[in-house]
């Protein structure tokens, strides 16, 4: 049977990256642009935990550890800075925030 | 059998993951992500990562997700409306994307050896006893800079979020 490589693991996390970044740059709610972020750092994670395999070394489950911590702080302070936004502005969708355009 | 559950797992991911991006419903979105989120789950055993694995279903999948949910609750968040996009972005998009893609597959196989086969039990060392090792010896320093990273990230939502007393 055909095995799986690290490869494989480099595809499906370069393929949740893609899917990430067109969330981010083509999505208008801000909800769904912070999903897209988790995408992408969950990508990272797949490729640290892939080469953590790859090399026998703990080291790179340590590192995702500290993304997933990242990831949580980044997601509490940006759905807080929504609610701020939308207290103010009564809005999520991020083409309509345009206060600092000229 | 590895390459059956790793295809099956990485399908319903790449899947879910495109539904995120699709649904116009912020809260279809969420449950996809939270599809993405539990098929990682099972790429992380496979790959003998059973702390991550474990933390990616609880942190994830419990505590992010019912946050994203809570605020799309509370900010009564409806469809969004689509807008025609820009005909360059069209032209430019799908070939843009495609020399994209073929790069990175050129850099990956480049970079790293076709040879070595991910199999299942191959690493048995992602146990939270090895994990919590590594941790507490030699990331001892990172871990308490995370930890006031958590605290600096609790006190400044509680601060964004907070109304306005005069």
């Amino acid at each position: 049977m055909y095995p799986v490589t690290t490869i494989h693991y480099l595809a499906l996390s370069a393929a949740l990256l893609l899917i990430g970044t067109v969330g981010v740059l083509t999505r208008r709610n801000i909800v769904i642009i912070l999903m897209s972020i988790e995408l992408i750092l969950n990508a990272v994670n797949i490729n640290l935990v892939a080469f953590s395999h790859a090399l026998s070394n703990i080291n790179g489950q340590v590192f995702a550890i500290f993304v997933i911590t990242d990831a949580v702080a980044e997601a509490a302070v940006g759905l807080g800075i929504l609610i701020a936004l939308f207290r103010n502005k009564e809005t999520v969708q991020a083409d309509e925030i345009d206060l600092l355009k000229w | 059998m590895d390459v059956v559950i790793f295809l099956i797992f990485a399908i319903i991911a790449v899947a879910c993951a495109i539904n995120v991006v699709v649904q116009t419903h912020p809260i279809s979105s969420a449950i996809s992500l939270v599809g993405v989120m539990g098929s990682l789950a099972v790429i992380y055993l496979l790959l003998g990562a059973e702390f991550i694995a474990a933390a990616q279903v609880i942190v994830y999948a419990g505590a992010i997700m019912v946050l994203f949910v809570f605020v799309i609750m509370l900010l009564n968040a409806g469809a969004e409306a689509t807008k025609g996009r820009a005909p360059m972005a069209h032209l430019l998009g799908p070939p843009l994307l495609a020399a994209f893609l073929g790069i990175l597959a050129f850099v990956v196989r480049r970079l790293f050896p076709r040879e070595y086969t991910a199999h299942f039990g191959g690493f048995t060392h992602g146990t939270a006893k090895d994990v919590g090792r590594a941790l507490f010896t030699t990331y001892l320093l990172p871990f308490e800079a995370a930890s006031v990273l958590i605290l600096i990230a609790i006190i400044g939502a509680v601060v964004l979020a907070r109304k306005e007393m005069d």
